[in-house]
């Protein structure tokens, strides 16, 4: 056969293996934009960190004062002139772009309502306290008008009260709801359709799942309001119709896709000769699925519920809609209930930009970022180890 | 026990019959209640909200008034929630596929740093939705928006950057659902074999042709399923958008960028807790959640498909 | 390690100096200096000195995990791909040190083809295949590429095979067509060395001779190195044979002469079948 030619018409010699990189420049800019826009990203990510931190880290540190009585007294109207302006916005507690926005009238007005309020506030014997500080974040207090130390979260009220312990317990309460509803159904399903159900059946239910995790929480909220609400409180008869027991289900609607599939994941990478092991030894089915595979799978069961858990404390939309949203402290299921994340979702966008509300707001963020963060390490670090575990023990 | 005996197996394990049948039918009924619940869902949305499906429920605006019944129409919000996600698609998309083909094909794998980057990635997938939106708020508004007003109209009072917008609500979207399509693009890289590699670098093809011409069009169904599943879940999200962009009334379009809009999924949960009469307005509530259900699981549905195909691809290829 | 003097060349034959002006027949093209490589902290090479004569074919025998396709990965710095991979010494191609500053992994993967263990066609259509190695070579004309598609494909004696069947999917082929194909992709951009990794060892014997047909048939054009397990395979095919154990290039010789009066015990072990 003859010797064909070089297909790009030349023939090189050696030479041409010391032009090195510098003879592709535009690949070296494009994989120069590839390393820019991957860090960028990745920045943008651990931001996330930064940024809800940031904004609670003077609660943290305790540099906020929320006190309803703040040691400057109030100015008489009549002094607003001997002010200059940037005194009085920040007399005024206004930012750059409020105080530029406003008249004169407006300034006036707003020095009225300063000193009405500070005649008002003094008589509570509660004004001078900074209630943002960590006692009265976590700890009870005898609020004027209570006749007990009680856990008030009600921060839009002459005094500011910012316990958020009624916040985290209403969380708890529809979050546990919510498992003890999803855990029992997602796992028997997980064992169903993994172990004992026909593989024809299996290509029908896997999709059903995938379409329930398909459904936006706010639609689940919605039903939990409109169709459960009446239907649970006409089946049990509780007083209230929106609490943790109506969001607590329509939350476990939400967190059984997510415990399913990873249950389902962890019963199924349960090589099939253990199974099969027990199966030869006279075991039957259910027998072999019960005492053989889900005891291997246990640690996978157990992240599916922690990652169930962390959905189910995240979750907003459902319990902003279904929970009746009341903050009161109660180990009630059936009474009213409001959760970290409705409180967020509920009055951040009425608030002060950086002042204390906003601040404390923040800080139920950074604290659900961390119980949701560590769960899903906590879950994902469990499989990690028992997928390598099974995988050498084939 | 007699050799005989040994030997009657029907007879011994009448009472393990039992307890297979119980176990078996116990199981299958959990999952047949959770079947029986999404359908009730599907049902009663479908049921209530198809009456209220018209061509003049999704064309109208909400000139006359959102609460009234045979006036109201929902064109606004899908207008409104098409535009975030596909702004949201355009962000994130390009983003998380160059960011996973960098943590794949470019970063060390074993360096302690890549592992701590991914782990942190894969985790921020599973962080909820509402602190995104507190994410946003600090970040986009206040922290980028409040300076571009700043540099951009310093003369201007009223802010234009620094208040919540499409933009931002897009962006927030974008960024809650990086880690998605990360997790997802790097799975689907896995997946290829590594001897496609090789085999296009020892033909003397650089890295990023061996990516563009190889590595990415043998990735892609496992990449646009994906990110399809990534944009389903955004169009269907309300609480990140709750500060960042979506307004309870706008009587217009929004028209920039900077601009609020109205949302499905957020006109939702306007529509079921300020109505002021929820039996009245129940039939305009129905309709818009069927809508969004509908938008939602087509979004689904093409991930589905498109993951079918892929899957009897390789079947055939194999 | 302390040994100051250069290590000696070894050659089958008595050669001349290299001279980088290029290679003529019966002076080595290929060569290594005392080439060592490290993954991580362990040392898979030892100071391996050898020179690849050109239009020959070149075994390395030895037993798994002796070294021998690492190297073969270093003739083609395929090796640069793995983490932590640090190496020492020389290999130079007619005198071009390929580890020098500047040199262009990509330019010298294009010389320097490469078929593999596990037959890795793109999941393509056979045309395709070939055209993609072609077209990275900036062959884009239609009539140009039908001519190099079909030249390759009857120099991997595939063309009669698959000739009524060019578009479509590379992977409906059997692993020995599959092989071939890949070598069809490889020899397509006309590289100068041929490296081939075990090319035979999933297949079973009749893909086998025809791929050792194929490689009797091509060395005629290309400077071949195969790595391979097959002793009996290494015995047909090859002119020269290295003999590789636990990184040390142990002896180097003609194939005649490694086969049949090896000058060292451990080589007459393994090719004996006492070991290995």
């Amino acid at each position: 056969m003859a010797e064909p030619s070089h297909p790009g018409g030349r023939r090189p010699g050696w030479q041409a293996l010391d032009r090195g990189q510098r003879a592709r420049p535009w690949e070296w800019v494009a994989e120069q934009a590839i390393r820019v826009v991957s860090v960028t990203a990745i920045v943008l990510v651990f931001l996330i960190f930064v940024f809800v931190m940031r904004e609670a880290l003077p609660v943290l540190l305790g540099r906020v004062n929320s006190a309803a009585a703040q040691e400057r007294r109030a100015l008489p109207v009549e002094q607003m002139d001997r002010l200059d302006p940037e005194e009085l916005r920040q007399y005024l507690e206004l930012s750059r772009k409020e105080f530029a926005e406003m008249d004169r009238d407006t300034l006036r007005l707003l020095m009225e309502v300063k000193l009405e309020a500070a005649e008002e506030v003094p008589e509570d014997k509660d004004a001078p306290l900074n209630t943002a500080a960590w006692r009265y974040l976590l700890g009870p207090h005898q609020w004027t008008g209570y006749d007990r130390p009680a856990y008030i979260w009600q921060p839009v009220s002459s005094i500011h009260k910012y316990n958020i312990v009624p916040l985290i317990v209403g969380s708890l309460k529809t979050s546990v709801v919510a498992l003890l509803f999803a855990v029992p159904l997602a796992l028997a399903a997980a064992l169903y359709v993994s172990q004992l159900a026909p593989p024809r059946l299996k290509e029908w239910v896997k999709p059903g799942i995938e379409l329930l995790a398909g459904i936006p929480s706010v639609v689940l909220g919605f039903f939990g309001l409109v169709v459960l609400a009446t239907f649970l409180q006409q089946v049990c008869g509780y007083a209230s119709r929106l609490n943790a027991f109506v969001a607590g289900i329509a939350l476990g609607l939400a967190c059984i896709p997510v415990i399913f599939s990873i249950a389902e994941d962890a019963l199924t990478s349960v090589p099939r000769s253990f199974s099969e092991a027990a199966l030869a030894l006279g075991s039957s089915r259910w027998q072999a699925a019960w005492q053989v595979v889900l005891p291997a799978a246990v640690p996978g069961v157990f992240a599916a519920i922690v990652l169930g858990f962390g959905r189910a404390v995240g979750e907003t939309m459902v319990v902003l809609m279904a929970s009746g949203n009341a903050s009161l402290l109660t180990w009630s299921v059936f009474d009213s209930t409001r959760t970290m994340t409705a409180t967020i979702a509920a009055e951040l966008a009425e608030t002060v930009f950086g002042g204390h509300h906003y601040r404390i707001l923040f800080l139920l963020g950074a604290l659900l970022f961390a119980v949701t963060f560590l769960s899903n390490l906590l879950g994902e670090l469990v499989i990690q180890r028992l997928k390598r575990r099974l995988e050498g023990g084939r | 026990m007699t050799l005989h005996g040994r030997w009657e197996v029907g007879g011994g394990s009448r009472r393990g019959a039992a307890w297979s049948v119980l176990f078996t039918g116990a199981t299958g009924l959990a999952t047949a209640l959770i079947l029986a619940m999404l359908a009730v869902i599907l049902v009663n949305v479908a049921w209530h909200g198809w009456p209220a499906l018209s061509w003049r429920f999704v064309t109208a605006g909400t000139e006359a008034d959102m609460f009234e019944v045979g006036k109201a129409g929902v064109f606004p919000m899908i207008f409104g929630t098409t535009a975030r996600v596909i702004l949201m698609t355009l962000f994130v998309i390009p983003v998380g596929v160059t960011t996973a083909i960098y943590l794949h094909e470019y970063a060390h794998t074993t360096s302690v740093l890549t592992r701590v980057i991914r782990t942190a990635v894969a985790n921020l997938a599973g962080v909820p939705s509402i602190v995104f939106g507190l994410f946003g708020l600090g970040f986009f508004i206040h922290f980028l928006g409040d300076r571009l007003d700043l540099v951009l109209h310093p003369d201007n009072p009223k802010p234009i950057w620094g208040k919540p917008a499409l933009l931002w609500a897009s962006l927030t979207l974008a960024v809650m659902t990086l880690p998605v399509v990360i997790v997802a693009t790097e799975e689907a890289l896995r997946g290829l074999s590594p001897g496609l590699r090789e085999a296009s670098l020892a033909l003397g093809a650089t890295k990023l042709q061996t990516i563009w011409q190889i590595v990415l069009p043998n990735a892609l169904p496992g990449i646009l399923t994906g990110g399809i599943l990534a944009v389903s879940r955004a169009a269907g999200e309300v609480a990140p958008l709750l500060f960042t962009g979506a307004a309870y009334y706008m009587a217009e379009l929004p028209r920039s960028l900077t601009d609020q809009f109205m949302d499905l999924g957020y006109h939702v949960f306007v529509l079921s807790t300020q109505s002021p009469n929820l039996e009245q307005t129940r039939p305009i509530l129905y309709g818009t959640v069927l809508v969004l259900l509908l938008l939602t699981f087509a979004l689904n549905a093409t991930a589905i498909l498109v993951r079918a195909r892929m899957r009897r691809r390789q079947r055939a290829a194999g | 390690m302390d040994d100051v003097s250069l290590p000696k060349v070894r050659l089958p034959e008595p050669a001349p100096e290299p001279s980088p002006g290029g290679a003529g027949a019966g002076e080595a093209l290929l060569r290594t200096e005392g080439l060592s490589l490290w993954y991580g902290s362990a040392r898979a090479l030892h100071n391996i000195t050898l020179g690849i004569p050109p239009h020959r074919v070149t075994a390395f025998i030895g037993p798994s995990g002796c070294g021998k396709s690492t190297l073969l990965r270093c003739f083609n710095r395929l090796n640069d791909l793995i983490d932590h991979v640090r190496i020492e010494g020389r290999v130079a191609i007619a005198g071009h040190d390929l580890y020098g500053p500047g040199v262009d992994a990509i330019e010298l993967r294009k010389r320097v083809g490469m078929v593999f263990q596990k037959s890795n066609p793109f999941p393509k259509s056979i045309y395709e295949n070939i055209a993609y190695a072609l077209r990275l070579h900036g062959l884009r004309e239609r009539r140009r590429l039908d001519e190099v598609v079909e030249q390759s494909l009857r120099g991997a004696a595939l063309w009669d095979e698959v000739k009524d069947r060019l578009h479509r999917s590379a992977l409906g082929l059997s692993g020995g067509q599959q092989q071939r194909l890949c070598i069809a992709r490889a020899i397509a951009i006309q590289p100068d060395i041929l490296l081939m990794d075990e090319p035979a060892s999933a297949l079973d014997p009749i893909a086998t001779a025809r791929i050792e047909d194929l490689i009797l048939e091509l060395k005629q054009r290309f400077t071949i190195v195969i790595v391979t397990h097959n002793m009996q395979q290494a015995a047909r095919i090859s002119d020269y044979t290295a003999f590789f154990y636990l990184g040390e290039l142990i002896e180097f010789d003609t194939t005649r002469r490694v086969f049949t009066n090896p000058s060292q015990q451990q080589t007459e072990d393994y090719v004996t079948g006492r070991f290995g």
